[in-house]
């Protein structure tokens, strides 16, 4: 029996330990705001906060987080208002919207790292996570904008 | 010959090649509204095409237009106002736009509306077919008098209960005044009674002063979905959990037209979380939007079901295709390339012309398959049971997915219903319902709901690509550089090819996009279409043929300015040349994206303004570092007018970057400027993917791309500084044109002439990939 933390709630799991986090996420606990992109971390869709480190869920096994504590894009923040949610929103990020929980876990936790990240370090952070619709300029404006308060 | 000349459309397809398809007979009675709310109807009501003061090819559509607000427009009795929404919200933002447009008519306050999504119906709702940047197009005025209808019974409906002259009542911000009293209703007072009144005639209606609009053209209202997205809790394909649901991944034949042989799937059984495994059903080559068929595997979680498909000992029949290769493909389409093909249009003697001209310049093009890897692969639920088909779907065609369920399955249509969740992108890829239609396979066979994901393997191998080209053209000069002649031969294989055997030559909607439309003037023309077959599906890419004519109209237009030393930009000023309404009258089909000509003709004043207007912004001519250079290019797609102006910088490496770029757009009468702002920007980034690296190919019939390792898009990291966008402000009563996808083609050929303005080096084939290097 495996047992971990996902947004601050015990969940088990006594099924394949190798399972890949994001299908436990997705299939077995219902949390469906962590998406499936490319299943080999080159798409970053997947993003969640493990331990305030942003990992990929899709290459991450159920039993890598054992004892650790999981944030998806659900536990964020109680009522979705976090810095970064509240940017994307005011800067209109999204177009499709499919890639943006993943951006949006990956930039959180750039900024838990580096307050106030330049162009270079927000270039460098966000490079893994891939938007199909190209809506990088107005992504890293919203970092920018998150890191110097919304 | 097999030129398909009907415009239109993917689904039901075949029928066109057969037989004139009938729109009118199509349409039926309505059944009434089930949505909650006062405003709904229990009469039957006829479907209406909309009146305008501009015709569009809207009513060609299958099912055409439905205009009536007792479809559209619920009103509760707490006065929420809840519009429907009945094309596909891929990322253009249209989930948001067309109930706008009914909110501003109907005088509706935007934070008292609710949006909901439409299910598969064209009978109740019209044409759902989100594609061929249609929706803004097709319906920003049906939308308009859906709206201003309700606005005029809501208006009737007090004029009455206060027994004053319908005159001196006026609707405004959700609620109905009667100035000379003082007196005021608001909507949800006044739903029940105006659900009443007669649907007033749209001859008479009156729209709104567009001096008036609240929210049309001015682009403050955020995406009605951008809350949920923001939050995980936005609902996508893959985001339907049915209690009992399956999970099922399934191997498809490698090869397009490949059968099964025979598998042994008991190791897949040992995997834990294996429930099951099975064929599906394929259909043989061409095999439209049908399953290709193959290997299921069920599992209690897609994690699990991934796993065991690894586990799959399989044989596969690989037939005809089985020795598809593209390095020998492309030869073969070069070859066809110099030789004559098909006329497909012709003005003046391009011969004799090129035997006189003083020098004759001879570009070849080449842009090979792309796919379209939107962030989520293809995926469906399904639930089959009982003689009935509910499916869940990221479709762009709605009503064309509930026929195919019907026909595959074998039931009638009203058995089928259709939910259409949010598409985490689309690009003309999820205008196919092959993954709809093997989940409703899949769930009819295991008696429960079942959800097909596509990994993105199966997305890139499995996918309905957009076509590989060449292109060629040769244009003669005259002794002053002046250009008297130009032959452009085009040779790729047709989206026809994917519905009829044996096709050759691209359809009329093809050889539209930027062939036979190709807008400059010059006294001696010839469009060729050389055959070419195809050996694997050939579907919609977002902008289509577009894409390899621009790049080799507008490269052409870079290598003549050098040949004559002049600059880019007046070159292609010249070639345009004066302002007018161009003739095809040498085309047969000119299809003109299914717009009646006379509406939407190809205007070459407007064609020159976005050229004169995005040089003007964008700085044309403003010198760059060193390495640096300006490219220009312009084209109308969709009916819409695009420049775009991209400055690159190369490295002594070879090292391409792309500081700044600048696009003008004449797109007509726009709803959202916001939203074409950020489809503008994202057709700069699908452009640059495309340009530095999109190229799919095949060894023995076998793609051999699988993910984006080997099939890289721009990241962060290397995608445009700043995007500016020029939007032309429309002129009274011009109609609207498309914007998802016209910004894709002219970027390009606007970057590789930067390129070559930058280091003199012409890129002539598509990607980039190293040329650039050493």
């Amino acid at each position: 029996m495996i047992k971990m933390k996902i947004n601050g709630e015990e969940r088990t799991w006594d099924g394949d330990p190798d399972l890949p986090l994001l299908w436990f996420l997705r299939d077995e606990a219902g949390l469906m705001g962590t998406k499936y992109g490319c299943g080999e971390a080159l798409c970053g869709s997947c993003t969640v906060i493990v331990d305030k480190q942003a990992v990929r869920a899709c290459i991450t096994s159920v039993s890598d987080v054992v004892g650790r504590e999981v944030t998806t894009i659900e536990g964020l923040h109680p009522t979705g208002d976090h810095a970064v949610q509240k940017a994307w929103r005011q800067v209109n990020v999204p177009q499709c919207g499919y890639c943006q929980a993943g951006q949006i876990m990956q930039a959180a936790a750039l900024l838990m790292d580096n307050p106030k990240p330049n162009h270079d370090q927000i270039v460098e952070a966000m490079s893994g996570n891939i938007c199909r619709c190209g809506a990088y300029q107005r992504i890293e404006n919203a970092v920018r904008l998150a890191s110097t308060g919304v | 010959m097999n030129i398909i000349t009907n415009p239109k459309k993917l689904r039901g397809f075949e029928q066109f090649i057969k037989v004139k398809v009938e729109n009118v007979s199509r349409r039926s009675i309505l059944k009434g509204l089930g949505i909650a709310g006062g405003f709904v109807l229990a009469a039957p009501v006829m479907s209406r095409p909309a009146f305008a003061a501009y015709k569009t090819g809207a009513d060609k559509m299958p099912h055409a237009t439905v205009v009536d607000p007792r479809v559209f427009v619920a009103i509760a009795p707490d006065g929420i106002v809840t519009i429907v929404a009945h094309r596909a919200e891929m990322g253009t933002g249209v989930r948001t736009s067309l109930p706008l447009i009914v909110a501003e008519e109907m005088e509706a306050d935007w934070s008292r509306v609710k949006v909901t999504q439409a299910h598969g119906d064209e009978v109740k709702f019209g044409n759902q077919d989100t594609d061929g940047s249609r929706s803004t197009r097709h319906y920003l005025m049906p939308m308009r008098q859906i709206g201003a209808s309700a606005r005029t019974m809501l208006e009737a409906a007090a004029a009455k209960r206060w027994g004053v002259p319908v005159t001196e009542v006026k609707a405004t911000n959700h609620e109905v005044v009667h100035a000379a009293s003082g007196r005021h209703l608001g909507f949800g007072d006044l739903a029940a009674d105006a659900a009443k009144e007669a649907v007033p005639s749209l001859e008479g209606l009156k729209l709104k002063d567009p001096k008036d609009f609240r929210y049309l053209g001015k682009g403050q209202i955020g995406i009605v979905d951008l809350h949920d997205i923001t939050t995980g809790k936005a609902h996508y394909g893959s985001d339907t959990r049915l209690p009992g649901m399956k999970y099922a991944v399934i191997a498809r034949p490698p090869v397009t037209g490949g059968k099964l042989v025979s598998f042994d799937g008991s190791d897949a059984m040992k995997v834990s979380g294996v429930e099951k495994v099975m064929e599906v059903q394929g259909w043989p080559w061409p095999s439209k939007f049908q399953p290709l068929g193959g290997v299921a595997v069920i599992a209690r979680n897609t994690g699990a079901a991934i796993k065991g498909r690894d586990a799959l000992k399989i044989v596969w029949d690989d037939g005809a295709n089985g020795k598809y290769e593209s390095v020998a493909y492309r030869a073969e389409l070069e070859a066809a390339a110099r030789k004559p093909g098909l006329v497909v249009r012709k003005e003046g003697d391009v011969d004799a012309a090129l035997k006189t001209a003083d020098k004759v310049i001879v570009g070849e093009y080449y842009l090979p398959h792309l796919a379209h890897v939107s962030m989520e692969p293809p995926v469906a639920v399904a639930d089959v049971r009982d003689g009935k088909a509910e499916i869940w779907a990221p479709v762009q065609s709605a009503g064309g997915t509930r026929e195919d369920v019907a026909k595959t399955l074998g039931i009638p249509e009203d058995k089928v219903t259709v939910n259409v969740t949010l598409l985490g992108g689309g690009f003309g890829r999820k205008s196919k319902c092959d993954f709809a239609l093997e989940a409703a396979l899949l769930s009819k066979a295991l008696g429960a709901p079942v959800k097909v994901q596509w990994t993105r393997e199966d997305d890139v191998r499995h996918d309905f690509l957009h076509t590989v080209s060449a292109e060629r053209i040769e244009a003669g000069l005259d002794k002053n550089g002046k250009v008297i002649a130009w032959r452009h031969r085009s040779v790729a294989p047709s989206i026809a090819s994917t519905f009829a055997a044996n096709t050759v030559h691209q359809a009329a909607f093809e050889l539209g996009m930027g062939l036979i439309d190709m807008p400059f003037e010059i006294a001696n023309i010839q469009c060729e279409n050389p055959e070419a077959a195809a050996h694997t599906r050939i579907g919609w890419f977002r902008s289509v043929s577009n894409i390899p004519r621009a790049f080799a109209v507008q490269s052409m237009v870079g290598e003549l300015a050098h040949a004559t030393n002049r600059d880019q930009k007046d070159m292609l000023l010249e070639l345009i040349g004066s302002p007018r309404i161009v003739s095809l009258a040498s085309v047969k089909d000119p299809w003109n994206y299914g717009e009646p000509y006379e509406s939407y003709p190809i205007d070459t004043a407007r064609l020159r303004k976005v050229v004169e207007l995005v040089a003007d912004k964008g700085g044309w001519g403003r010198s760059v570092p060193k390495g640096g250079g300006l490219g220009i290019a312009v084209h109308r797609s969709f009916v819409s007018y695009i420049a775009t102006i991209v400055e690159v910088a190369v490295d002594a490496k070879g090292k391409l970057t792309v500081p700044r770029v600048d696009t003008a757009i004449d797109c007509g009468t726009y709803v959202n400027p916001e939203r074409i702002e950020s489809q503008i920007e994202g057709a700069a980034i699908m452009g640059l993917s495309l340009a530095k690296y999109g190229e799919i190919t095949f060894k023995d019939g076998k793609v051999l791309q699988g993910n984006f390792d080997s099939y890289p898009v721009i990241r962060m990291d290397e995608s445009p500084l700043v995007t500016n966008v020029y939007i032309v402000p429309p002129g009274p009563d011009t109609p609207p044109s498309g914007v998802g996808e016209p910004g894709v083609p002219p970027f390009a050929p606007a970057l590789i002439n930067a390129i070559f303005a930058a280091t003199g080096k012409r890129i002539r084939s598509l990607p980039i990939g190293k040329q650039l290097e050493a």
